[in-house]
């Protein structure tokens, strides 16, 4: 029988060429932008090139104080003060990183001008980051307590200020009227690696920022690696120990004075989703989730009602075959059945087409320099995450048209 | 075999009630080959559309096979037509969209049949209306005579009961509908089918073992 419905389902497709035209058309763009977004925001959440312990990660950047009786708030990243008298005293954790947040500056090079991006970072970032080093090594922390003036830079920078491929390590780079020794050439990243992209590295004893001075907030984030991933918890409860004991200082500003603060440890996607609900003490991983599957099916149902309209469209030219098919035996579940397995071929179709779309679209985004590094990838995550909306994007539109078409009178059908 | 009993069909809108069968009370044994007759509009289809469950009446009961259809779940009546009745339309009404030979298999579709029974069961129907050479074609390919020969071979192909005939040569000139009526009498004659059939022409009325006449939704004879 699937056969058999598989047969008039093509059937019907190349009678009605213009038709499934315009049905594949709308899901294969609606499909390919869903799954260009999907790798997108898998991009962005899951551990890639150069944080591959990101999923065993915790991080801490943002910290929001509030003066609860005047209805103010504060939030920010936090200091590398904070890092150091709070987040260092954490017993269970492997390793803690402090990278700052990045800035810009303008380097020059015979009279050509090269607008890069920057970072203060601990030696342990190197640790929690796994970057591909092209050329020499990372700073220490000798290095660090040498007050060294060294720098690691990417390949992009090394391209434009030294030479393509050109070797670099042990070269000058002036930088803000400062000379650095490049220590190391790596690999660049893409700017979604929010944490810890950059074009030039440096150790923070080069910060011409009072890096001593206590504050809760300031422009660092930690990234905190544990031994394994069942210490994770046992990583967040002794932070929020350590966060309760923090005193709230008044700094003598009458308009605000903080008496509640919240600052949390966590995983990089909840670091980010705990912002939205505004509150600080929920994480936000649901409303987050609500609001991008809501924006998908959204975004889903109008293709999905414009689909629903064309197979209106064809029922009634099919009415004839409907009554047919139910003189002969078919009862009007089967048929809805047979509806619905037709819409779910053609919508499946309509999948593969926007596989090979976003393929290319992929292809073009990583090959392109529109977003600098970046590496998109088609894994089989976002393809079962393609097929389960082309099954959705099936049923969504064939199962109305089904039903109306079930309930057609045998009569009625075969007079058309 | 066949027995309806007080049937009334009545079709309204909001301003009109039109009576398209009145009253009818009718028979058929196990064998027989009734034709019924009557002017256009006088409820010929509409009386056949209700002995194959095709259509419910306003009123009274219908019986086949000793047993009550009225009011039976959507499931049982496919389930019924599907193993008891077999139709043939004037116009053919096949599914151009298949070739013949998946056309017949039609009913043996919705039975639990596997696909090289229904080849089989298809190829013999087919052979019966002398079409076995046109398998593969698709309906539009044939003339009309033929289509009417693959609609028989696809109401014969699951061996029903009864089968349903809805003015058969209508759309045929008179030598292709001697043929077609042919093969109705050796189905009635050799396999023992019982068969009803509507149609406007005498001449094949008078093949049939009895008329049924209805003017204006009654039966006058």
């Amino acid at each position: 029988m699937l056969l058999n419905y598989l047969k008039i389902t093509l059937a019907v497709l190349q009678r009605r060429k213009f038709f499934t035209f315009i049905s594949l058309f709308g899901i294969s763009l609606t499909l390919t932008i869903l799954v260009v977004a999907t790798a997108f925001i898998d991009h962005l959440i899951a551990a890639g090139y150069p944080e591959i312990n990101r999923d065993r990660s915790l991080y801490i950047w943002n910290i929001k104080q509030k003066d609860t009786k005047n209805d103010g708030q504060s939030s920010g990243p936090i200091s590398f003060s904070f890092i150091n008298t709070y987040v260092r005293s954490l017993k269970t954790p492997a390793k803690i990183a402090a990278v700052s947040m990045p800035s810009t500056i303008n380097i020059y090079l015979n009279n050509h001008k090269l607008n890069v991006r920057y970072r203060y970072t601990d030696s342990n970032f190197w640790d929690v980051t796994s970057f591909d080093f092209l050329e020499g090594k990372n700073y220490t922390e000798q290095n660090i307590a040498n007050n060294d003036y060294v720098v690691v830079i990417n390949d992009y920078v090394r391209d434009e200020y030294v030479g393509k491929g050109q070797p670099a390590v042990g070269k000058m780079i002036e930088i803000d009227n400062v000379n650095y020794r490049i220590i190391g050439v790596v690999r660049g990243c893409p700017i979604t690696r929010i944490h810890v992209s950059s074009d030039l590295y440096f150790p923070y004893n080069t910060s011409k920022a009072d890096l001593k001075k206590v504050d809760l907030r300031g422009n660092f984030a930690a990234i905190i690696l544990p031994n394994n991933l069942s210490d994770i918890p046992k990583i967040q409860t002794e932070f929020n120990v350590v966060a309760s004991k923090i005193k709230l200082t008044d700094k003598g500003d009458k308009w605000f004075k903080p008496d509640k603060l919240f600052v949390s440890a966590d995983s990089y996607i909840t670091s980010f989703t705990r912002q939205f609900k505004g509150d600080g003490e929920d994480d936000g991983v649901g409303y987050f989730f609500t609001i991008v599957l809501g924006i998908a099916l959204l975004f889903m149902s109008l293709p999905a009602i414009n689909l629903v309209n064309i197979n209106m469209s064809r029922i009634m030219e099919r009415a004839s075959e409907i009554g047919i098919r139910k003189a002969f035996g078919a009862s009007s579940k089967t048929l809805a059945m047979q509806f619905v397995i037709e819409n779910i071929v053609l919508t499946l179709i309509g999948g593969v087409i926007a596989v090979f779309l976003s393929l290319g679209v992929i292809y073009y985004l990583n090959n392109s320099n529109l977003i600098a590094y970046i590496d998109l990838s088609f894994n089989w995550k976002v393809f079962s995450i393609a097929i389960f909306v082309s099954l959705l994007f099936g049923l969504l539109s064939g199962v109305y048209p089904a039903w109306r078409m079930s309930k057609l009178q045998v009569v009625e059908a075969l007079k058309n | 075999m066949i027995h309806l009993k007080n049937i009334e069909k009545v079709y309204r809108t909001a301003t009109v009630e039109t009576v398209a069968l009145n009253n009818i009370n009718l028979s058929v044994e196990k064998g027989e080959f009734v034709s019924i007759m009557g002017p256009s509009g006088c409820g010929k289809s509409t009386l056949l559309n209700i002995i194959g469950l095709l259509d419910e009446p306003s009123k009274g009961k219908v019986e086949i096979g000793g047993k009550y259809t009225n009011g039976l779940p959507d499931s049982q009546l496919a389930h019924f037509r599907n193993q008891t009745l077999g139709f043939i339309f004037q116009s053919f009404h096949l599914i151009n969209d298949l070739p013949v030979l998946d056309n017949v298999e039609l009913p043996l579709l919705y039975r639990k049949v596997s696909s090289s029974e229904r080849r089989r069961l298809a190829s013999e129907a087919l052979e019966k209306v002398g079409l076995s050479n046109r398998m593969k074609h698709y309906p539009n390919q044939l003339s009309g005579g033929q289509k009417q020969r693959v609609a028989i071979a696809r109401a014969i192909v699951g061996q029903p009961q009864i089968i349903l005939a809805d003015e058969p040569t209508g759309n045929l000139d008179s030598n292709m509908g001697n043929e077609i009526m042919d093969i109705l009498t050796t189905l009635n004659q050799r396999d023992k089918a019982t068969i009803i059939m509507v149609t406007h022409d005498e001449n094949m009325a008078k093949r049939t073992h009895r008329l049924i006449r209805l003017f204006d939704g009654s039966q006058v004879s």
